[in-house]
Formats: structure tokens, sequence, C-alpha cells
């Protein structure tokens, strides 16, 4: 029997207790002694969060493949438990064998988004490793972070001992094999990280000076040593088909976000919209195997027992064998497996496929034109037209839908007042197309619901310049939307949210900040932040004042317009697509330029020297 | 007992009760959690399970008795339709190879047509109740153990408690609904926690939709009857059976029930034959019988 790190009394005071046990269906387990490398993997959030994402599965998998390696998970704990653990100084455990995570080789945490940083270090806190990477000794784990926010890791890169750029899928093997060889040999912890600096793909932050001009911006980058590389490339998994994937996905108790089979069925996306980070930095677009994908949903609803599948892409309707995938997946529904299907482009076909597969009573449709008007789309190279947009919702209506979900985004570049007040007349017009359906015909009334969150740029896109507003003026643009949405001839039919600003604010010093942010990270930290991408613990003055006493300026990282010019704090990494192409593309969105998608057109952006996907497509 | 009823007949679906043990960490997981965790395991296990129609198919599956957080179990009772079944040694196997550490499949055996669900059969349920180690025992040994247990129970004529519903507090009266309670020595290599004193309570109460006596009810109200103060993180509770009332028919149809009450009559006359007391509870399994 598995002795619990939590005694009876604490577990059964707590809030679900099931995050904190392991057990779950497809557990590994093994024997910690005979592993020579013993990892920690971590999702800093919440168990059910953590639990539903694709990346740690794929890690947790291909891991544990290894005979000398042991990969046990760890999450953040949720506040009760994170009270109790202070108090009663009991050290983070992992879920697998609840051993302290200080007595692990590897600490490897998933960085997937910019309000989960307080959590990362609330991680490191409870798990009594110290904070910074600068304080860590012999015997403390190798703290290593992943992820796409990895694409800008310089707010944190006094928390890590090193970064892994890209993919994981290729570069761990070299690094355990490194670290085994180094530990056997007696090698001290700075050796060790020197010597992996030099893998491809990893980024030890404390092997490079960063010096700030007069003007606050960088002035200079560069490595402190000899061999140490100048620019770090990304990793990319080239053959996805024959990659490791795993085929026994752990199966929570309680039930997860993602509580289905995740089918991932492409990495990357053609499409090239100006402000979306993952169709940048997952560059280029890759396809799984059409049958590969059939054998690897049948052994994972067998292994897990799920009753549901859902595939997983940026642009599921972009995969070529689509069709052929989801005619093999519906036949399978007669042993109760329902298929979701998100990320459709609404087209007949869509629909069809939805239609077997879903209520459509209950189900609605999803657009995302990110912006009101044709000129903001183009800007933001949204390759969506309105026409396609009420053809598409003319098509599902005429069907039996009636609830429409429109997604937009506020504040992106270029935006004017017309642009905003086109987002509920667009909403209005989808509406009218509904009633143009005679009324003995049609189901009561529709319901299109609009939801805009506020644009934030990203790295390695070619909005990476571009600047932004403060919250006063966000919220002012959603007032002009909720405003212009009550002058709509359908107005009752329009539901509208949308989000607040604080938020937007933060995440857009962490996405663009350099190394000096992150002390305003430990400060709000010291003061209580923690779990901030939940409104119930998100405490906007808590941050403000740690910006205050950390002498940091907001709007020096929001509000200003980059230069072509800049040394930017992520310009040392190589993502594939190259910083000209990135500039190309910001001056054509100030034009209204609209850039051909991959499968349209080769634009030269940098990708095809990987020699692979959807480039080699355009080679005759 | 269960070989004695003959269930035969072409049918589209048949009525399975599976009963299962939790143990260890699995205590910590709620009923509901249990429910899911059933329902995608009996799809690994590849149980023929009948689904419901419409968009969102989902199994026929009905639990016995709702077992609390914390307390763990030796009988807990569920019942499924499948549209085929393996024998129930077959089944058996299947099923525990896709469990987790801490359940275990105990029994699967076929119900008669008709059969009503153990939900609505389950009348009452055994616990062992013993202290946790790591607290200063209240009782020195079984011996006192017992007689404060005859003060309490046999002592009492009635044991009224007050007990929050959802509208008000209402009184009640524990002692008709306690079947029996006795001190006993308990096996420490079978209960987890083991049980530091090696002896504890045994108690059955009557468990079901009407009138439902949790353990922990009757240990408050026992604590305080001695004077002591009521922990509930004090006690393990384990749940040894759930249990039907042997004269509640157990199935609908008017054949089925004919052939029930013939089962009856047979009982009893074994039983004064045998010169034994009638049983008056038997446990939900065996109105099944296994599948050869």
């Amino acid at each position: 029997m598995r002795q619990l790190a939590l005694s009876d009394e604490i577990l059964l005071r707590i809030d679900k207790p099931a995050r904190y046990i392991g057990n779950e269906v497809n557990m590994v387990k093994k024997d910690p002694k005979t592993a020579d490398i013993r990892f920690a993997i971590c999702f800093p959030d919440v168990y059910e969060i953590g639990m539903s994402h694709l990346g740690i599965q794929i890690l947790y998998d291909m891991f544990n493949q290894r005979e000398d390696v042991y990969c046990e998970r760890v999450y953040s704990p949720w506040s009760d438990l994170h009270n109790i653990l202070k108090e009663q100084k009991i050290p983070l455990f992992t879920l697998e064998t609840q051993s302290p995570v200080k007595d692990m080789d590897f600490l490897g945490i998933t960085i997937q988004y910019e309000m989960c940083y307080t959590n990362i270090l609330q991680v490191l806190d409870l798990s009594q490793i110290p904070m910074l990477s600068s304080e860590r000794a012999k015997g403390d784990p190798i703290v290593i972070g992943g992820g796409p926010c990895t694409y800008n890791p310089e707010p944190l890169a006094d928390f890590f001992d090193l970064f892994y750029l890209g993919e994981g899928e290729t570069r761990y093997d070299e690094l355990f094999d490194l670290y085994k060889d180094m530990k056997a040999k007696g090698k001290a912890r700075q050796d060790f990280l020197r010597a992996a600096s030099k893998l491809p793909g990893i980024y030890v932050p404390s092997l490079y000076e960063v010096d700030y001009g007069e003007d606050g911006a960088i002035c200079s980058f560069q490595p402190k040593y000899e061999g140490v590389p100048a620019i770090v490339k990304k990793e990319i998994e080239m053959d996805l088909s024959n990659a490791p994937y795993p085929r026994k996905p752990l199966v929570p108790f309680i039930k997860a976000t993602q509580d289905r089979v995740v089918l991932e069925i492409q990495r990357g996306c053609v499409r090239g919209c100006r402000f979306c980070q993952a169709g940048m930095i997952y560059r280029p677009t890759r396809e799984r195997d059409v049958d590969v994908l059939k054998e690897c949903a049948n052994d994972m609803l067998k292994s897990t027992g799920h009753e549901e599948i859902s595939l997983s892409s940026l642009s599921s309707s972009d995969y070529s064998k689509l069709p052929e995938l989801l005619h093999y997946l519906i036949g399978s529904r007669e042993q109760g497996v329902n298929i979701s299907l998100p990320s459709l482009r609404i087209d007949a076909f869509s629909l069809d496929a939805m239609k077997q597969v879903q209520d459509i009573r209950k189900s609605s449709l999803t657009f995302a034109p990110e912006a009101g008007s044709q000129r903001l789309r183009d800007v933001i190279n949204k390759g969506l037209t309105e026409e396609t947009i009420l053809h598409g919702a003319g098509l599902a209506f005429d069907g039996g839908w009636q609830k429409v979900k429109l997604y937009f985004m506020l504040g992106l570049p270029t935006e004017t007042e017309e642009d905003m007040r086109d987002i509920p007349r667009l909403a209005d017009k989808i509406a009218r197309r509904y009633y143009e359906i005679p009324k003995e015909q049609r189901n009561g009334k529709c319901q299109i619901t609009i939801s805009t969150s506020f644009f934030v740029p990203k790295p390695f896109t070619p909005f990476q310049w571009a600047p932004m507003y403060g919250k006063g003026e966000y919220l002012r643009r959603a007032k002009i939307v909720n405003e212009e949405m009550k002058a709509q001839l359908n107005r009752k039919s329009l539901k509208y949210n949308w989000h607040e600003a604080d938020v937007t604010v933060l995440e857009g010093v962490f996405a663009r900040g350099d190394r000096r942010v992150g002390k305003v990270l430990q400060k709000a930290y010291e003061k209580g932040c923690i779990f901030d991408s939940w409104s119930e613990f998100f405490d906007n003055q808590k941050w403000m004042e740690a910006f205050e006493e950390c002498g940091v300026s907001i709007d020096f990282y929001n509000l200003r317009a980059r230069e072509g010019t800049e040394i930017l704090p992520w310009d040392f990494i190589d993502c594939g697509v190259a910083k000209s192409f990135l500039a190309r593309e910001w001056e054509r969105a100030k034009r209204g330029e609209v850039t051909l998608n991959c499968k349209e057109q080769c634009n030269g952006c940098g990708a095809a020297l990987f020699g692979g996907g959807v480039c080699l497509e355009h080679q005759d | 007992m269960g070989a004695a009823l003959h269930y035969l007949g072409e049918v589209s679906v048949l009525n399975i009760r599976i009963k299962f043990q939790k143990s260890g960490a699995m205590k910590f997981i709620g009923h509901l959690d249990m429910m899911r965790y059933f329902q995608k395991a009996i799809r690994r296990a590849g149980i023929d399970i009948a689904y419901t129609g419409g968009y969102s198919p989902h199994q026929v599956m009905s639990f016995a008795a709702p077992l609390g957080v914390g307390i763990t179990s030796d009988g807990e009772y569920f019942d499924i339709e499948v549209t085929s079944t393996k024998s129930s040694q077959e089944s058996l196997e299947a099923l525990n190879q896709v469990m987790v550490e801490g359940i275990s499949i105990l029994e699967y055996r076929r119900l008669p047509d008709m059969a009503k669900t153990s939900m609505s059969l389950v009348a009452a349920a055994d616990y062992l109740i013993y202290e946790k180690p790591g607290y200063k025992p209240f009782f020195a040994s079984q011996e006192e153990l017992s007689r404060k247990i005859q003060e309490f129970y046999q002592g009492q004529k009635e044991i009224i408690i007050t007990k929050q519903t959802k509208k008000n507090l209402i009184e009640m009266d524990l002692k008709r609904l306690i079947y029996q309670m006795e001190a006993v020595s308990l096996d420490k290599s079978s209960l987890d926690p083991a049980p530091p004193a090696g002896f504890g309570i045994s108690l059955r109460a009557c468990t079901g939709s009407s009138d439902n006596v949790k353990p922990e009810l009757v240990l408050e109200a026992f604590c305080n009857f001695l004077n002591l103060s009521y922990n509930p993180l004090r006690f393990q509770t384990h749940r040894q059976e759930v249990y039907a009332k042997t004269e509640d028919i157990p199935v609908k149809g008017e054949q089925e029930q004919k052939k029930y009450q013939k089962y009856l009559k047979q009982l009893r006359e074994a039983c004064e034959k045998e010169q034994k007391a009638f049983p008056e509870f038997l446990p939900l399994g065996e109105l099944g019988e296994d599948i050869p």
C-alpha cells in the first residue's frame, strides 16, 4: 500500500482530496530506487487544469519509457492546502510516490500562460526549493521550463536554471544522458548547466549578460562565456507520425477540464494571423498520418475508457484527411463514443459532420472573426470575410441551429471607433439572416453572443512591436461596443460579454517584459498573489503595489511603440520565422494588405529551413 | 443460496450486480467520482454494457448505497444492464485487470429479469468502527468498550438525537434504527489503517432512502452519551456488507415475484429443518447468481 504524503486529517479537511493522492488509471509505477533520474513534471495550476494538458501527458509517457528515468507529476495545491503546507512546513510532493519535489533531480515546469507565473513561484516555495536559480546549490533539483511562454523566458530568467525552447520530443534524451554522465562523474551543478547550454534548444539564462541603455531598452545581450551560443534555436519534431504519443494517457478520478481522449491531428497553422503566436512559433505546419491517428484513437479510447474524443489542432479544417478521419470516428459512435470538434471552420462539410455528432438544439456555432470590420480583419490577416460568416451562419440556421458565439479582440493595432462599432453590426447582420427564415419554419429567437477580449501583443508575431493601451482605454472601447449593440435592430437577440482589463495589462508586461520584471513577480507573490488567472484570487491592488515598490513602469513595457531596430528581450531565440519576415508583415498590416496562407503560397517566412511539413508542398 | 434461483427466458438486456471493495487511498474518492470511474472502467474491461439512445448515450448503471468520503468497504454494490455477457469468472478477471490499486471486484452476478435496483432494496449495512492510530484511545480494553456499548444500546429504551435536515432540525430515535451494536476483536492485517487496539465496534444500521443511519451519527450519539468529545477524524469506519430485507420482493414481474415467493418458502422450510433462524437480511449479492 502506498504511503500518502498527507494525513487523513488533512485530506478529509480540504476540498477535493483526489487532487493529491495520485493512483489514477494509467499512472506509471516504478521503484524509484532503480531510476537514475527522478523528474517531477509540473503544470503550475490546479490539478483539474493541469491534468487536461496534452503536452505533459506526452512528456510523462515519453520520459517514463526510459528505464533510467522516473517521471512523476505535481500541480499547484489549491489555496486550502497551500496554507496547510505553509503552516505545517510540509514539503510539496509528487503524486506518484508522494515524495518531496525537492528530492528530485529535475523539476520541469510547463509555462502556458503569463497569469500562472506566480504559481510557478508557489510551487518552488512550497517545494522548499530556493526561488532564485542563483541561490540553488548541490542537492537542489535542476529547475527547467518549457512551453509557449518560453519564447520570451526573460521575466522568469532568475527563477529557472534552464529553459527548453521548442517542442519537447527531440532533445530530452541527450539532456538526460548528459546529466547522468556528469552526476556519475561527480561534476558540479554549474558544470552541468554550462555543458547543457551547448545542447541545441537549451537556454541557460544565468550564462548571459544583459545591459540596458539610457532609454531603458536593451543595448546588449550576450553570453558571458565562450562556447555558450549567442543564438538558441527552437527544437522541432519534424516526424510527428512517428513521434511518441501517449497510448495510455492518465485518467483522473475527479472531472478534469478535458475529460476526454485528445487526439492531436497536426501541429502548426497555415493561416498566418498576425496576432497569433502559435501560428508563428509552431511553423511549419505538420500533419500526423491519418492511419496513425486512427490507431491512436482506438488505443486511447480502449486504455482510458473515455466516452469522448476531441480533435486537437489550431485549425482542424485545414487537416487534409479530416473527412476520412471523421468518417472513421463517427463509425465508432456505436460504442457510445462522443466526438467533439473544436476549431472547425463553419461550412457545409463541417455542419454536416456536426449534425452527426451533436444535438444541434443544444450546441452552438462558433465564429472567431476577431475584428468587426473587413478593414481590420485585413490588418490582422484573418482571412474570414463577412460573406463567409453570413453564408456559414445561414447554412447553420437553415439546418436548425440557433445559437451563435462570436469572438473578437479589442485594442488591435490601427483599430478605429468604426471598427469597434462594426462588431455589434456584424452580429446584427447574422441575426437578420436568421429572421429571414419564415416564422413558421424557425424555432423561436436566435441567440448571438459576442465576446471580446483585449489584444495582447506577443513575441514572434508581426505585432510584437505594437503599443498597447491603458486600462481605461480598453474599457472605453468595450463601452462603445456595448452602446452600439443597444442601437441594433435585433438587440434582443444579442448578448455582449467583455473581460476586465486589469489582467490584460499584466499579461502585456509579462509577455514582452525583460529580466527586470522578474522582481515584480517575486514581490507580488510575497504579497500573496497566486492563481492570478482565477478571478476569485486575482488582486490587482497587490500587483500595482508590487510594481510601485520595485520601481518598474508598466507603461514602459505596454504603451511604447517599439522601433524595428530595438533589441527585443527574445531576439536571442531563433524560432525559424525570420525577424525580417515579421517586420515585413508588420508593414503590410499597417497598409491593410493580406498575405496568403502557406497552402496557397510560400511567403518565405524562413521555416522552410526545417525541411518539412507544409513547406515541402511547394517544391513543384 | 443464489443457486436456488433460476431465471431463464430470452430478453434483450441482462441485469448484472457487481460487488466491489474500496480500500487505501481510494477512500478519498467520493461517490460521484466512483460512478465516473466505473463508467470508464466498464468500457476498459470490454463489458458489453447497454446504452441509452440519443445524442449523448449513457450507460445504464445504478449504485446501491453511496459511501461517504473517508470510509473503506468490503461490500459495495452497483447494478448495470448488459446486452451480452461472459461468465462471472471471466468478467471478474477482465474488470480486475483494469482496476486501480484499492478497488477490487468481488462479484459479478446475473439478476433475475425484472429485478428491482439495488438502490430500492437496500435495508441495512454492517460497519466496523475503530479508533485510528495516533490518538490516545478512549477505551482501554474490548471489555470496557463492550460495557459502554451495553449501557448505551441495551441500557437505553430510546436514543433520541436531533438531526439537521435540509429544512429543519428533527428529533429521531436511533435505537430502532440500530439493529445490532457490539464490541468485537479486529483482524489487524485486513484493515487499513490497521486498528492499533485490535478491537472496535461492529454495527448493523438501517440503510436506505427512507430511514438512513450514517455510522457517524451513531458514533456521535455514543460519544455524547459517554461525555467523550466527538471528532469524526478519530475513527475509521469500514463498511462490510449491504443488505436487502429478505422478505422484500426484489423483482417486479408477476411471474418473477411468484418465483421469489417460492424461493422464500423453500428457505423458510430449510431453516426450520436445520433449526436455524430465518435470516432477516440477505446480502445484495445473494439475489443474483453466478454466470457459468
